[in-house]
């Protein structure tokens, strides 16, 4: 009997609420496996959080990682803010000046940089640059087998891979953006006093003068959580990763995206913590 | 984990060991004895099981049922220090090498010392060096990184790594797949070599009947996750079993072939 008449006689045969059961089907299997996947991130979470700081420690590879996220992400970091206060300088100059405002442009550039713009746009070109590289190294590691190398020579791979990049994350995005900060502000003043005709002297008052400490703490909150997200997502995705290249590729492009979807969201949890009335 | 010197406790000894993923049988009911010094190689198909089989044995996968003991000692479902304290006294091939890309080599070979018994660095890089010297690599290849070696070079000092820390229980994951014949013939001399040395037991799974009946004292075949054969490696291509003679002798006709069509 050809394969196609077998399929059509079956089909016909099929009772009437089989499609319907079919879709029942799928859903149920979209949402169990939705529910697995909370599951697993979830403890993979928690496992990660209680490596993290409970020793032992591993001294030598928490340094390497603190400089492949605060050394080498600062030219990137660096130029991002640096152009963004400038552009922001601006904006805000041809803005304020519909309404005779233009003196308050060094204190929202500075407001401005310090609470949203530096640790964002930090933690977007972190999560690119770090969360894939973290994502394909661990990634590449899980399908050569060299995580359960690591097993099987008594080293957990949450102590020895987790844990030294989470801590480094944390610890080394508040300094990024600080310094991203800085330079975002020295953007600011370079258009603000060479274009914008402000004198030097009061530009630096302005800033300085309406700058609260809450404004600069509190992106220095986001940058750490910020860290965590995009050192636990580029860990998570490269550490269930599977297939191959496709899938080491896969969890790069995951890693990446749900880093980048979280830091906006958690941008908004966290300034609302901050400064909600 | 202290060694029994009971011979009358087999080294591993496995007891009615499945896993299962979703409605597949990967392993159904494995019962296996491994004794004290003795090298076992379970040979299979692709896909018949064996490498589920060593990760269940290494605590890598978790079996749905069944017992795995070493020395005695029940492992399935040990964690954390207790499994470390089990995995300090096992050695490991993997299939690839699976050398760790940013250590150097002396690093990957006393990469156990050093993290999982805390050795100190100069210690550690003398005992990776002996290592490196009883796998026939030169000193020179210490401080190269593993993309500096060749394929055979990189399943030396996977080698050297698997037996740094002296275990008494040594795995074997397809140590020769990759590899010329002759640089197959010079690893399974290796593999013979470095356990006779040490003393350890081996438990190797390969699909290379040469290498099987070079480093097995028995051999043991698994199909469809089930041990269909078990018996010395001298009787096994005159085992009087068809699926083992279609196996070893590599034909294409015979009852697996049938079987898979069948299911096909």
């Amino acid at each position: 009997m050809p394969a196609g008449l077998s399929v059509g006689t079956r089909r016909a045969e099929e009772p009437k609420g089989h499609d319907a059961v079919n879709f029942l089907a799928i859903v149920g299997r979209v949402f169990l496996a939705f529910v697995q996947q909370v599951g697993r991130f979830a403890i993979f979470t928690g496992r990660s959080v209680g490596h993290m700081v409970r020793p032992p420690f591993f001294p030598r590879l928490i340094a390497r990682q603190m400089v492949e996220i605060g050394y080498y992400s600062l030219p990137v970091v660096g130029l991002t803010t640096f152009f963004s206060g400038m552009v922001l300088a601006l904006q805000t100059h041809v803005g304020f000046a519909r309404f005779s405002a233009e003196g308050a442009v060094a204190t929202v550039v500075v407001i401005s940089i310090t609470r949203e713009l530096g640790p964002v746009l930090a933690g977007l070109m972190v999560a690119g640059r770090i969360g894939a590289a973290m994502a394909a190294e661990i990634g590449t590691m899980r399908v050569t087998e060299q995580i359960d190398a690591l097993t099987t020579l008594s080293t957990n791979p949450f102590k020895y891979l987790v844990a030294p990049r989470l801590i480094a994350g944390v610890t080394m995005l508040p300094v990024l953006v600080l310094v991203g900060d800085i330079i975002g502000v020295f953007g600011g003043y370079l258009i603000g006093t060479t274009k914008l005709g402000f004198n030097p002297a009061i530009y630096i008052e302005r800033t300085v003068e309406f700058l609260e400490v809450t404004d600069v703490v509190s992106g220095l909150v986001k940058a750490a959580v910020f860290g965590f997200v995009i050192a636990l997502m580029g860990c998570y995705h490269g550490y269930y990763s599977r297939g191959g290249a496709q899938g080491v590729g896969a969890a790069t492009t995951n890693a990446v995206v749900s880093a980048s979807i979280l830091i906006l969201i958690l941008n908004y949890v966290v300034t609302e913590l901050f400064f909600a009335q | 984990m202290t060694p029994r010197q009971d011979s009358a406790v087999p080294k591993l000894r496995l007891r009615g060991v499945t896993k299962r993923f979703g409605a597949n049988v990967v392993l159904d009911g494995i019962d296996l004895d491994v004794a004290a010094g003795e090298s076992l190689v379970v040979i299979g198909g692709s896909g018949s099981g064996k490498s589920v089989l060593l990760k269940c044995i290494l605590g890598l996968l978790r079996p749905d049922a069944g017992s795995i003991a070493i020395d005695g000692e029940e492992t399935v479902g040990l964690t954390g220090r207790a499994r470390d304290r089990v995995n300090a006294h096992i050695g490991m091939l993997f299939q690839g090498a699976a050398l760790f890309d940013s250590l150097q080599v002396w690093e990957n070979v006393a990469f156990g010392l050093i993290q999982g018994r805390r050795a100190r660095r100069p210690e550690a890089r003398a005992r990776a060096m002996e290592c490196l010297d009883q796998v026939g690599l030169h000193p020179r290849v210490a401080d190269l990184v593993p993309a500096e070696l060749s394929g055979g070079m990189q399943k030396r000092v996977g080698l050297a790594r698997a037996i740094a820390a002296r275990p008494d229980v040594v795995f074997f994951d397809e140590p020769t797949t990759g590899l010329d014949p002759i640089m197959a013939d010079v690893i399974n001399d290796l593999i013979v070599a470095t356990t006779k040395d040490l003393g350890a037991t081996a438990l190797s799974i390969t699909h290379d009947m040469a290498s099987a009946t070079k480093i097995g004292d028995r051999i043991a075949m698994l199909y469809k996750g089930r041990l269909i054969w078990v018996g010395p490696a001298k009787a096994v291509f005159d085992s009087g079993d068809g699926y083992v003679d279609q196996f070893v002798h590599g034909r294409a006709d015979g009852p697996i072939t049938e079987e898979a069509e069948a299911e096909a």
